[in-house]
């Protein structure tokens, strides 16, 4: 079963797929260089997207072209950009999430333990709810990883990085090699470190005004919203176990009609087959607004949580250009303390503080651009969020009027 | 005989009654006599006094006659000839009837136009026109037979040119009564277990036709409720017998006749009329004293217009074990009948305690809300019930300003305790008997039940888990709109800031439309649903108490059949000393069999009569609570849209 989800699961995804790409980012529209995923297949635990390439860029051999990539992939892509010293001054573009299916993949497994105590109907709406879950995740992770593309594809400076045009035109696997067990604890120990920079770096007091203030609001804000991101998630899963518990009601609702076969019995529970229609309709509405909530604003704080680190790490890397900038003064002046070496530590002093500025500069747009991109994501997923809830009150209060007036007119 | 057991609904339910008038005006001048005395005939044939006692069922052709008149001529003929046989006092005549009755299945009105003969002759000395009335009936169609005995009862009081010839009959019948003239005496001992086999054919019958019908549920309704009167018929009867005799037979008369339509439509009157004329309310919640010795008080208001009630408006002060008393005073009296008591709700150690440690606890005040409206949904329940209402308890309790202290209702006293045993004896015994269910109703209505406890048990459970994670909901999203208002205070750019600290407004609003939304999960449906499944226990210990009827009628039958046995035994040893003993004893136990008998058909007539009020009343108590719910819904939904509405421009200003 959990291995017939996927391709259940598969074939609808793509009509569905189109109408839901929402998120977060505002990308300038350069046509010059367009990428979209338009397909994607689930095998076991990896997903295969199709990259598909639109460009009218000559640095192309084709206009147009597809290519198979896995997750893999993209993350190995995001570690080439986060190692190139030149982007040291961009907000690199966050990598997408690991695709996590587990949590559907759990409930189903859940399901088949309790299928026995379930009705059929029950059971078959359970799994139909669950499959819609399963598959917004697997929108939700095709969206991620496209984004992650678009967003470097409408940067002038990424887009035309080689690395990424690699990945976007190889029409072979890109076969990366997986991080070897050494590679991934230095990765982690590196994580620490940078943590522990971190820290202090955020204890130190910068300089320059623009980034002093830039620091504390992203650190403050990324706490917030770190913490607004974990109780958006709590309060869309609650909201999606009260739309499961009204498929259970529902089901026994209409299961105790079946049950029932006299005909005064019938009688009593004649509204209730009424009612159980409704709360039907109800847990439909439920579980939409379970999932745009998700979709509009948990993700949205998700993908912003992760953009303000990717920024922090900006901001990190700039106080790293600093901290090099200041040892290689001091470098300078140790040597012409000592007389030895002076062009040398010059030249490096030099070179440091030419790094530093360009960061700084590069950093202070980059940061500029984030804010107003932010403010614009946020606009565009509230107006749409609003716009869905009143959508979904109004069926309500459609079906609700519409099973009143089939109560009363029943008599 | 099948055949004709299905024709047998159309003369009976109301809508007969109309058509009956016209039919009447056209006869009732020149043979309105005939038709009576055919009407009257029917009734003296089929109820007579029972065996026991000749004077007390005397009335009881009064208060019964007219519930089975009309379809007992029809079951007469399915009752086993033996049953007629068994009384031993049957005259020839009525069992050769009965016999050919029960012969000629095919022929309806053959049957009834012999018994109409035989029953002429009975009244032969007294009435003339007897043969020719015979004729009538046998030349008429089964319908009319029917309507027209029952128009003329019915209608006879009324029309003024049967007064004199009615009353002659009757003093003739009322004498035969009286003054047991050795031909109607013995004919009216014969009566009775046909009456009595009749009845349990009418549920054979429903049997054999199903009750799945509309018609035939009509009609096991109609008779159910019928013979579940006249009880009370019964005392008014008694009254109205006493005077003089040719007045009474008038009278008495005229009340046999006229109840019969009123009852049906009484009853429908009774489930609207309670609605109205009786408003309880339980408010104001008091807790009483201190400590462990803490009770609540509430304030019963009733609002009446009834004339039972000394004024109409009063309000008592009632503490929750009054509550439990009232139930136990009114299951002790009325459960053994097969009535429906509707229980309170249970006693909760665990809530009250913490009533009784706890200050200010929400969850405290809660309970004793959710007790509140509880009780005051038992008080409604009971008095709604037509015959619980007419119990002085329930009145003593509703108005009495005093009402003596409650006894054995504390879950922890040695009453609780010897309640406790008597309940687990009751568990064993049901399990022992073995009861060969006659009627498929009751079958198929225990097993209804028992898959319906079933599924609301598992539906109160998930409503209540619904209720939980609702809950739930609205706590993390009281949580987020407290971080959200922490993200925008953060937050540089003023425009979103703002929107963002109006978003944590609008979630903060609806986290307050979820809270609203459980109480409502919870007290228009958690609370519902636990309440039917109470009352559901209730509509079991009904069925039991009707199982437990018919346990006694078989073993005094199994008796019987010893005592009959040992006299047979005596007579073969030649033993005539004992024989007068035995024959006495067996007469006792015939006595109880068929006393047995009838109490067994009395309890299942009630059950059926009140499993399909409870019914009713669940449907009406669902409708009410879908509809309720229905409208919270659509405010909430509203509300909903306002709040998000009110979001929208605030949203759109983030530039």
């Amino acid at each position: 079963m959990q291995n017939s989800l996927p391709e259940l699961v598969k074939c609808d995804v793509f009509s569905l797929f189109n109408q839901m790409r929402s998120v977060s980012v505002d990308l300038n529209n350069d046509s010059s260089l367009l990428i979209d995923i338009p397909d994607a297949l689930c095998e076991r635990d990896k997903v295969k997207f199709t990259v598909h390439t639109k460009t009218t860029l000559n640095s192309f051999q084709k206009p147009e072209f597809s290519v198979p990539r896995q997750h893999e992939d993209f993350i190995w892509l995001h570690d080439t950009l986060v190692e190139t010293e030149e982007y040291a001054g961009l907000i690199i573009p966050p990598a997408p999430p690991k695709p996590d299916f587990e949590g559907p993949r759990e409930k189903m497994h859940k399901l088949g333990e309790g299928e026995s105590t379930m009705t059929k109907e029950e059971y078959a709406k359970m799994k139909q709810e669950l499959e819609a879950e399963y598959l917004a995740v697997f929108k939700k992770t095709v969206q991620v990883h496209e984004i992650f593309l678009q967003r470097l594809s409408s940067h002038p400076v990424f887009s035309k990085d080689r690395n990424f045009q690699i990945f976007l035109e190889y029409d072979q696997d890109l076969s990366v090699r997986r991080k070897n067990a050494k590679e991934f604890f230095g990765g982690f120990f590196k994580n620490m470190v940078k943590s522990a920079d971190e820290v202090l770096i955020s204890g130190i007091k910068d300089v320059d005004e623009f980034f002093e203030q830039e620091k504390t609001f992203l650190l403050d804000y990324f706490s917030k919203i770190k913490d607004a991101t974990a109780k958006a998630e709590k309060m869309t899963r609650s909201h999606k176990n009260v739309a499961d518990d009204y498929i259970h009601i529902s089901a026994t609702y209409s299961y105790l009609l079946i049950c029932l076969h006299s005909l005064c019995v019938i009688n009593a529970y004649r509204h209730l087959e009424k009612f159980s229609e409704l709360l039907e309709k109800l847990r439909k509405v439920e579980g939409r607004v379970a999932s745009d909530q998700e979709l509009k604003l948990t993700e949205l704080l998700r993908y912003y949580m992760r953009d303000i680190q990717a920024a922090k790490d900006l901001l990190y890397r700039r106080a790293r250009a600093l901290a090099d900038y200041e040892n290689s003064n001091k470098a300078l002046d140790k040597a012409r303390l000592k007389s030895k070496d002076i062009p040398q530590a010059e030249e490096n002093q030099r070179q440091c503080l030419q790094k530093f500025d360009k960061l700084s500069e590069s950093g202070k747009q980059e940061l500029t651009s984030f804010k107003g991109r932010r403010v614009v994501a946020f606009r565009k997923n509230l107006i749409e969020m609003a716009e869905l809830e009143i959508k979904h009150a109004k069926v309500r209060i459609k079906s609700a009027v519409c099973s009143e007036h089939n109560l009363f007119t029943h008599n | 005989m099948a055949a004709s057991s299905e024709r047998s609904p159309p003369p009976f339910p109301e809508s007969e009654e109309q058509e009956l008038e016209p039919d009447l005006e056209d006869e009732d001048s020149d043979e309105g006599a005939d038709i009576f005395t055919g009407g009257m005939l029917s009734d003296v044939v089929m109820d007579p006094p029972l065996p026991t006692s000749a004077s007390e069922p005397a009335k009881d052709i009064f208060s019964d006659a007219p519930a089975d008149s009309f379809n007992d001529p029809l079951n007469k003929t399915s009752a086993e000839p033996e049953k007629t046989e068994s009384t031993g006092l049957s005259k020839a005549q009525v069992v050769s009837l009965v016999d050919k009755a029960a012969d000629d299945e095919d022929l309806f009105s053959d049957p009834l136009g012999e018994s109409e003969d035989v029953s002429a002759e009975v009244h032969k000395a007294s009435q003339n026109d007897v043969v020719s009335k015979a004729d009538l009936f046998g030349d008429d169609d089964e319908e009319d037979l029917f309507k027209e005995p029952l128009g003329a009862v019915t209608k006879k009081p009324q029309v003024p040119l049967f007064t004199e010839e009615p009353n002659d009959i009757f003093t003739e019948a009322k004498a035969g009564s009286k003054a047991p003239s050795d031909l109607f005496t013995e004919e009216t001992f014969t009566a009775p277990s046909a009456a009595a086999a009749a009845k349990p054919s009418v549920n054979t019958g429903s049997k054999t036709n199903g009750l799945h019908s509309d018609e035939e549920d009509l009609f096991a309704e109609a008779t159910v409720e019928l013979s579940l009167d006249s009880p009370h018929n019964d005392k008014r009867k008694r009254e109205a017998a006493k005077p003089s005799v040719p007045a009474s037979t008038l009278s008495s008369s005229a009340s046999t006749s006229k109840p019969q339509p009123k009852t049906l439509e009484e009853l429908e009157e009774e489930e609207n009329e309670d609605k109205f004329d009786l408003n309880i309310s339980v408010t104001n919640p008091e807790k009483v004293g201190d400590g462990m010795n803490a009770y609540m008080a509430y304030k019963v208001s009733t609002q009446t217009t009834l004339s039972m009630f000394r004024s109409k408006q009063f309000v008592v002060r009632r503490r929750f074990s009054d509550f439990l008393g009232l139930y136990e005073k009114l299951s002790e009296k009325h459960a053994q009948n097969g009535y429906i008591v509707p229980p309170p709700p249970e006693k909760s150690i665990l809530g009250m305690t913490k009533v009784k440690v706890g200050k200010e606890d929400p969850s405290s005040a809660e309970f004793v809300e959710r007790r509140r409206a509880a009780l005051e949904r038992y008080l409604q329940r009971v008095v709604c019930h037509p015959s619980l209402l007419q119990d002085p308890d329930v009145r003593e309790f509703l108005e009495k300003e005093e009402l003596p202290r409650a006894v054995g209702t504390q879950a922890l006293s040695g009453a609780g305790f010897l309640k406790m045993i008597n309940k687990a004896t009751d568990a064993v015994s049901k399990m022992t008997i073995k009861m060969n269910e006659s009627d498929v109703w009751f079958e198929e209505k225990l097993q209804e039940v028992e898959s319906e406890d079933q599924q609301l048990r598992k539906l109160h459970a998930m409503v209540d888990s619904l209720v939980i994670h609702r809950k739930e909901l609205s706590m993390n999203t009281a949580m987020f709109a407290k971080s959200v208002a922490m993200l925008g205070s953060s937050e540089d750019n003023t425009a979103l800031s703002r929107a963002l600290s109006q978003l944590a407004e609008v979630e903060d609003r609806i986290e307050q439309l979820h809270q609203d939304q459980a109480s409502n999960d919870f007290f228009i449906f958690a609370e519902l649903l636990a309440d039917y499944i109470r009352l559901l226990g209730a509509v079991r210990a009904c069925f039991d108490q009707r199982m437990k009827a018919w346990q006694r009628w078989q073993d005094a039958q199994n008796m019987l059949q010893k005592k009959r046995e040992t006299e047979a035994k005596l007579l073969w040893a030649n033993k005539p000393d004992k024989l007068q003993q035995a024959k006495d004893e067996i007469v006792e136990w015939e006595a109880k069999v068929s006393q047995y008998e009838r109490d067994f058909e009395r309890v299942s007539a009630t059950v059926r009569k009140e499993v399909i009020r409870y019914e009713k009343e669940k449907t009406r108590d669902f409708k009410k609570q879908i509809i309720r719910y229905l409208e919270s819904l659509l405010q909430s939904q509203q509300q909903l849209i306002k709040y998000w509405e009110a979001f929208l421009p605030e949203a759109k200003a983030i530039a």
